[in-house]
């Protein structure tokens, strides 16, 4: 992975908060991930496979997608459902736009959303993750990428 | 009295179902069903024979492609709006030629998503 695969997934994710909010999304520096936990309330994961392979997550707060299922749905009291569904649509989403740099052999799976911060997520121990701070409205989230 | 299409939709994320399903309440359109999986989608297609479908393409079960491929046997004037995250040429160039009538790519706005349908549905 390299400076120009980040960019792909940076300006996904940037254009993903802009056209659902009409709020610009704020990302900070990417960095390596150690070994300490990236998890916040919801993470939602896609596999990837193809010519690339490794996996994609967001992690974010129960508050920010509350307020995110309150611009989409109009909806102020989001379920836990609804939470946890636009966790992995978020997911989804960010993944398959980067399609437009990669191509269609940059295959996506269905998402898989984690509810909960008592574990790390796995990842491939080889392979160099990234970690993308991103800060929408006063909400912290990260975007982890970890691609061979 | 304004006639009814009737409309399927598809897609794996509740929430987009019910973005899409609010988004276009003010077109005439009876919606006949919603799936989240592609099997579902099929078994709902055959039996409500809807006029128009939103289509998502990455769902458990069966892809959109495969989905696409099937309902254009079933019903082949059906008018399909696939909406998907997959923004790669490649796929909308597929999802057209198997006769998809849009390609719609999230996210999408509120105002995208109702021109988009307009157009499919020659409305004003």
């Amino acid at each position: 992975m390299n400076e120009t695969d980040l960019h792909f997934f940076i300006d996904s994710t940037v254009n993903y908060f802009e056209e659902v909010t009409g709020e610009q999304a704020i990302t900070g520096i990417p960095y390596l991930k150690g070994k300490e936990p990236v998890v916040l309330d919801y993470s939602g994961i896609i596999g990837i496979s193809g010519k690339r392979k490794g996996c994609v997550y967001i992690t974010t707060t129960s508050e920010m997608l509350k307020s995110l299922a309150n611009i989409i749905l109009n909806d102020h009291q989001a379920t836990i459902e609804t939470v946890k569904d636009l966790t992995g649509e978020i997911a989804n989403t960010i993944s398959g736009n980067v399609r437009e740099a990669y191509g269609s052999s940059f295959m996506i799976s269905v998402p898989v959303v984690v509810e909960g911060r008592a574990k790390d997520i796995r990842l491939p121990e080889h392979v160099q993750t990234f970690v993308i701070p991103i800060t929408w409205k006063e909400y912290k989230s990260f975007l982890v990428v970890c691609l061979e | 009295m304004q006639e009814k299409f009737k409309i399927l939709i598809i897609d794996d994320s509740v929430t987009i179902r019910q973005a899409i399903e609010k988004n276009l309440s003010n077109f005439p359109l009876e919606v006949v069903g919603m799936a989240g999986d592609g099997k579902t989608a099929l078994e709902l297609f055959r039996n409500t024979q809807p006029d128009v479908v939103t289509l998502d393409i990455t769902m458990p079960e069966l892809d959109g492609i495969t989905v696409l491929e099937e309902m254009m046997k079933i019903k082949k004037d059906v008018k399909v709006m696939v909406i998907t995250a997959l923004k790669d040429k490649a796929t909308g160039l597929r999802a057209i030629q198997i006769g998809a009538k849009s390609y719609l790519v999230k996210p999408f706005t509120s105002e995208k998503l109702k021109a988009a349908f307009s157009r499919m549905m020659g409305i004003n």
